[in-house]
């Protein structure tokens, strides 16, 4: 993969935006079907130019007035907000009171360095894929609980560009839904749960909700091999003395002798996975049994989420093709059914896809005669000569699946209306 | 038809009219009342349920909410009052009938600020809830389905393929009687104080609900149903208002609770900058003491760190310069550019200052806001360390604190016992040798406690906010508890509805 040098970015990003940003899809995301008037035109989006400039407030009247844009301004990263109850670029000209932002996507927004508490590997903006498996099972688990518990069918998942993924949910009531709900969301998600201060963050109850009982046996079928092996959790003394942190003090010194006898971290987890059910239930106020075990794979393995990003309304999250300045990654679609297979590494990076069309286009012009056809076809299709093609085709699954949902709704409010 | 024997000022309505009227000894106050009433009655009513009301409060402040000395008390008030509260008693009309048009007289005066909103709302959802803790199961569903709530209860072959998952998850039931049981359907949304807690079987969108746990959701129900008809009252209670006979009544009735305002106008440029490495270690509320030392330490804090700790600083007296100074002062110390200060933080300094954006002049957070939102997460010093703090470590602060052994563990005890706001109170006695105030019958103020408790002995600048509550109440560490007891009702009634242990 060509390497990215940020101090291109001004030149590859004009050609991004010129022949490679899937406008089209991206239109028909956030248009919906055009059912509601105004729904793209009241649609905040947010720039951040060269040099740190950031303006808000942006709002475009159609696809081709945002190509436009885009292209005019060539913006280093772009957000998107609220759909508010005017045009976002003349809410200065509204009473004061009125703008209010309406509708918008649920999101979640999951850091790598929320976990650099529990990563032996890296910390603050490094991932690897040893701890990249941590993303893999925070899909998998936030996702379902997503689908199975609030049944919500619209959800894209999309790689940051750089340490965590974003998660959108589409469906049309979910845009609706109030700040008060969208916490309730998040909370209802959250089980790791404490800063600094705390040193065990998981407590669970006697009772074990099915939600975190069916995210225990999606950790389960990680836990090995991302924190016995790939993260070690229990390799020597400094290691497991932080997993002892969470464990009774009256089982210290009796694993603290075996862990001594035993080679591995596999071993000792089995050891203390013993030891945890057997202990005596006359422990005063400390569970045995399977709790303990349980609570220390979620508060070395479950999803830790932003709660500030999926409470606000109008607040702002980095949109889907976006490149990240610094890595250069462009912000892909996941394919859930691929999940596992994710490798945020192998995500093209707007040097390498930019190269990729110079390479493919200067042996086509050479084909073409008339200039201006090649540049009408290659426009439309430039995308689907580099490494973003099999992306853009998830976003396509994605809102294939809108469609076909919204044309369902419209079938059964014609037929309720006896529309024929 | 029977005639009742006994002679009544008003004899209204007959017999089984009158039981039809009011089948039940609560309502959710859904319709208003039509009759006339003569201007004596109409005052005398209002009285008696703001008396009502008050002991409400007052009980829940002196007793947990549920506990039967909280009961027997409550009940007996009610009883005193003459209003109703019980199914079974004979001849509940009079009783039935007050409730309902004194609540409504209570609405037209209660509707006319947030504050005022915020506390009737509060009370009225305090009785309810006692009343239908205590109404009989077999009631339970008449009463609902005369309330127009449409809860579906669902079929038994639906309960049994979700048994295991429902008594999972709803800590209410007491075993596998899950067959006595009625469970609902009810879309999650509305069962946002269940769900958010895990405290109930979410599937596909949907939340199965059994009956106990029915009352959280009626709650709900009730004080967004409350809440809206206040704001439609207040639009019309010009209309209202402008009747002569009303208006003193009116007014003298919103005006025996009214809170203390926390707006900061009287108070701004009273302290300075130097004073505030010595306030925070004798005056500050542990939470901001913390906040400022891991300020001073990193010369950094994050944005939660810095809202809550910035409004602090504004309420305490802080300007706007003062505050940008300060803020920059520390931050410059952590090597961070003076440009990129003004880029990304004074703007957000000037904003809570209400000098951008929306221009809210925003007011330090309550401790109930501590509390109950925004956890800290790693590299947090936000939040309550009564409560986000592990025992141990809190322990050792307030070792650090020179706090005595014995009251350590009178705060270790009452923070396990989720008394947050008690445990701070013990801290603030401990360091400030007062003595325990009475609590019974004392008017209670709203707003910003954390702000009110610490403002009082060594900041007389700031005192000058309660000079006339000192001058009334003639007591100026009671009138501190006073105002933080305020957020520990608010906070009781959350912790049950809501819980707060993952599950």
């Amino acid at each position: 993969m060509e390497p990215f040098d940020p101090a291109e970015l001004p030149e590859l990003l004009k050609l991004y935006y010129r022949r490679l940003f899937p406008y089209a899809q991206y239109y028909r995301w956030l248009n919906y079907g055009g059912v509601v008037k105004n729904y793209f035109q009241h649609r905040e989006f947010s720039f951040t130019l060269k040099d740190d400039i950031y303006i808000r407030y942006q709002s475009f009247n159609n696809q081709s007035d945002l190509e436009k844009e885009m292209q005019k301004m060539n913006p280093y990263k772009i957000d998107i907000g609220a759909v508010y109850s005017h045009r976002p670029n003349q809410h200065n000209t509204v009473k004061l009171g009125a703008f209010q932002a309406q509708e918008k996507e649920l999101v979640f927004d999951i850091d790598m360095t929320d976990y650099d508490d529990v990563r032996r590997c890296c910390s603050s903006a490094d991932i690897c894929s040893k701890c990249w498996t941590l993303m893999t099972m925070a899909i998998r688990i936030i996702d379902r609980a997503l689908k199975e518990d609030f049944g919500f069918k619209h959800r894209l998942w999309v790689y940051s560009g750089r340490r965590g993924v974003h998660c959108w949910v589409c469906d049309e009531s979910v845009r609706k839904l109030s700040s008060a709900v969208r916490s309730g969301i998040v909370e209802y998600l959250s089980l790791v749960k404490g800063g600094q201060d705390v040193k065990k963050k998981v407590h669970l109850s006697e009772n074990v909700h099915p939600f975190v009982r069916k995210s225990i046996s999606i950790i389960k079928k990680y836990f090995e091999g991302y924190a016995l092996v790939g993260q070690d959790i229990l390799e020597n003394k400094e290691s497991w003395d932080k997993i002892l942190a969470l464990v009774p003090e009256t089982m210290h010194n009796d694993l603290q002798q075996n862990f001594q006898k035993h080679h591995s971290s596999l071993q000792r987890w089995e050891y203390l996975k013993k030891a945890a059910s057997q202990c005596p239930s006359n422990i005063k106020n400390e569970k045995c049994g399977p709790w303990l075990e349980w609570e220390i794979m979620l508060q070395y393995c479950f999803p830790r989420l932003d709660i500030n990003v999926s409470k606000g309304i109008n607040h702002l999250l980095k949109s889907p093709f976006s490149v990240h300045p610094k890595t250069g990654r462009i912000s892909v679609p996941i394919d859930l059914q691929k999940v596992d297979q994710f490798d945020p590494f192998a995500v093209p990076t707007i040097s390498s896809i930019c190269h990729e069309l110079d390479a493919i286009f200067t042996s086509e012009a050479e084909k073409e005669e008339n200039q201006a056809e090649s540049d009408i076809k290659h426009r439309t299709r430039d995308y689907k000569k580099t490494s973003l093609a099999p992306y853009v085709k998830v976003f396509e699954q994605f809102l294939e699946n809108l469609d076909k949902s919204r044309k369902g709704e419209l079938l059964k409010k014609s037929d309720l209306q006896k529309d024929f | 038809m029977e005639f009742s024997g006994v002679k009544r000022r008003k004899p209204w309505l007959i017999g089984d009219q009158r039981k039809a009227s009011y089948p039940h000894s609560l309502q959710f106050y859904l319709q208003p009342p039509s009759e006339n009433i003569s201007l004596i009655e109409f005052e005398n009513l209002a009285i008696d349920r703001l008396k009502l009301l008050k002991s409400v409060e007052n009980l829940g402040v002196s007793y947990v909410k549920g506990t039967e000395l909280y009961q027997s008390k409550l009940e007996a008030e009610i009883r005193r009052l003459k209003f109703s509260y019980r199914e079974s008693l004979e001849d509940e009309y009079e009783p039935r009938r007050k409730d309902h048009i004194s609540h409504f007289i209570l609405r037209l005066a209660y509707c006319q600020s947030e504050d005022l909103r915020r506390w009737f709302i509060q009370q009225e959802m305090d009785l309810l809830r006692f009343r239908f803790s205590i109404l009989p199961k077999d009631k339970i569903q008449s009463f609902l389905q005369d309330s127009h709530l449409h809860f579906e209860a669902i079929s038994e072959e639906e309960k049994n393929l979700r048994e295991q998952e429902i008594i999972a998850s709803s800590t209410s039931l007491g075993g596998p009687k899950l067959e006595l049981e009625y469970v609902y359907k009810i879309p999650f949304a509305d069962a946002l104080d269940l769900f958010r807690g895990r405290k109930v079987y979410l599937e596909n969108g949907f939340a199965y609900v059994p009956l106990k746990d029915i009352v959280a959701i009626i709650l709900n129900e009730f004080r967004a149903k409350l809440s809206k008809a206040l704001a439609l009252t207040a639009r019309s209670l010009p209309a209202v208002q402008s009747d002569e006979r009303l208006q003193p009544l009116l007014n003298h009735l919103s005006h025996s609770y009214i809170g203390q305002d926390y707006s900061i106008q009287g108070n701004a440029g009273k302290i300075s900058l130097d004073q505030i490495d010595s306030l925070s270690t004798k005056s500050f509320p542990p939470c901001m003491r913390q906040l400022h030392k891991a300020l001073r330490e990193n010369h950094h804090l994050r944005h939660g760190g810095r809202m809550q700790y910035g409004l602090f600083l504004k309420g305490i007296g802080l300007t706007l310069e003062q505050a940008l100074q300060f803020w920059k002062q520390e931050f410059i110390k952590g090597k961070m550019d003076p440009d990129k200060f003004d880029k990304g933080y004074s703007y957000n300094i000037r904003h809570s200052f209400g000098k951008e954006g929306k221009r809210t002049d925003y007011t330090p957070f309550s401790c109930l806001k501590i509390i109950l939102t925004n956890p800290p997460s790693q590299g947090d010093y936000h939040g309550c360390p009564f409560r986000h703090s592990d025992p141990e470590l809190l322990k050792q602060k307030l070792q650090s604190y020179k706090i005595t052994p014995g009251g350590i563990s009178q705060i270790l005890d009452l923070v396990k016992g989720t008394h947050y706001q008690v445990a701070c109170q013990k801290y603030f006695e401990m360091t400030h040798n007062s003595r325990d105030p009475d609590l019974d019958n004392r008017r209670l103020l709203t707003a910003c406690p954390v702000l009110g408790m610490y403002a009082l002995p060594t900041m007389p600048t700031v005192g000058t906010i309660f000079k006339d509550i000192v001058l009334r109440e003639q007591c100026v560490v009671e009138t501190a508890w006073m105002v933080y007891m305020t957020g520990r009702r608010d906070l009781e009634s959350s912790l049950e509805d809501g819980g707060t242990e993952a599950s």
